[in-house]
């Protein structure tokens, strides 16, 4: 049976050089609905200037990643009796640690262009076992990798907080993940701004709505990355 | 062009814990309890710049920190110490890739074993 909730979405907004404001608006929502379904609610019948990125419903592209009530949340698969109660508020943001493009919607460019760098592997074999970084890829099936390139982590993450340039939890478990830590790769990662910025406050791991595991990644790839100088130390290849 | 609507500066946000999981609890403890054994350790390094200034100057300052107002600092630099040291084993296992499945389990654990031993000392401290 179908219930009804009476919830207030407090929304970022954010329109080019103006000042940052929270809009109100008051709605009536199924508590079973997904915040993302009340967000495009508030753009079809209440404010179309609202921008938001959205694609999928079903977490598989990544695109609706957003900070609700102060935690980075996949709004497509995020029940709205998840986050608030009856009578309750609903605030959403941009997601923190990229640069907002427009109200909810922020600019991953460079996130992207990292994710290529490292060499992250969106599509692998069916047969990839991804979550602890063993690979198999006699199988000519296909399959999405686990990490839909969402940026929660890097949002959530208290270091990217205070630099844009370190490279991020999802860029590093991409490398850990591609598994070919050749030279360009490892210049990039095994760099101040690389594996050894994280400072193990596990917050990726968190907010990962698809089970990477990030920062196990990160330490796995710290793993590696000494592993490799003790062995170029003693001469071994 | 769009810009970052969080700056690098904002590192005092690393230091609110509203919304935030275990592991970011450990990271903020970690940073407070490093910054206050880092103030201490100044402080020691006046104290200690007492002996210099001949018996007297540091007899009176000897008596000063007997004040129960420096013996309740003095906890806190053990507490600092025990919760810093602990975290940080627990940082220096799991940043290897040992037990960073257990984190949560590890910091809850090294965390019981340091409020044993400050409430150990508390109790030394306080009554003799």
């Amino acid at each position: 049976m179908t219930q009804t909730w009476h919830v207030t979405y407090e929304i970022f907004r954010k329109k080019g050089d103006q000042s940052t404001h929270y809009d109100r608006f008051e709605m009536k929502v199924d508590p079973d609905e997904y915040v993302l379904d009340g967000i495009e609610r508030i753009w079809a019948f209440h404010d179309r200037s609202l921008v938001f990125s959205h694609a999928c419903h079903h977490s598989t592209c990544g695109a609706c990643g957003m900070v609700v009530n102060g935690v980075e949340k996949l709004t497509c698969i995020t029940p709205i009796r998840s986050v608030t109660k009856d009578g309750g508020v609903i605030r959403v943001q941009p997601m923190r640690n990229f640069p907002v493009i427009s109200d909810l919607s922020v600019d991953m460019t460079v996130f992207y262009q990292r994710m290529e760098s490292v060499g992250h592997q969106p599509v692998v074999s069916v047969g990839f076992e991804d979550s602890k970084g063993k690979l198999d890829s006699e199988d000519d099936l296909l399959r999405l990798s686990d990490c839909i390139e969402c940026g929660l982590c890097i949002s959530a993450c208290p270091i990217a907080l205070t630099t844009p340039a370190y490279l991020g939890p999802a860029v590093l478990a991409g490398a850990q993940q591609s598994g070919d830590l050749n030279p360009c790769v490892l210049e990039l990662v095994d760099s101040e701004n690389g594996a050894w910025r994280c400072h193990s406050a596990y917050e990726c791991t968190e907010v990962c709505p698809s089970h990477v595991d990030p920062a196990w990644r990160i330490m796995d790839l710290r793993k590696k990355l000494v592993a490799r100088r003790i062995k170029k130390f003693f001469g071994v290849k | 062009m769009a810009e970052h609507p969080q700056k690098p500066a904002n590192l005092i946000k690393w230091f609110d814990p509203r919304n935030k999981s275990l592991g970011s609890w450990a990271f903020i403890l970690n940073r407070i309890t490093g910054l206050g054994l880092t103030l201490y350790l100044f402080l020691h390094l006046i104290m200690l710049g007492q002996l210099a200034r001949g018996p007297e100057a540091y007899d009176g300052f000897i008596a000063l920190v007997k004040n129960p107002i420096f013996l309740v600092g003095e906890l806190l630099v053990i507490a600092a110490a025990f919760i810093h040291g602990l975290n940080g084993i627990r940082i220096g296992i799991t940043s290897f890739g040992i037990a960073g499945g257990k984190q949560k389990q590890l910091f809850i654990g090294l965390m019981t074993v340091a409020v044993i031993a400050i409430v150990y000392f508390a109790i030394r401290m306080f009554t003799h």
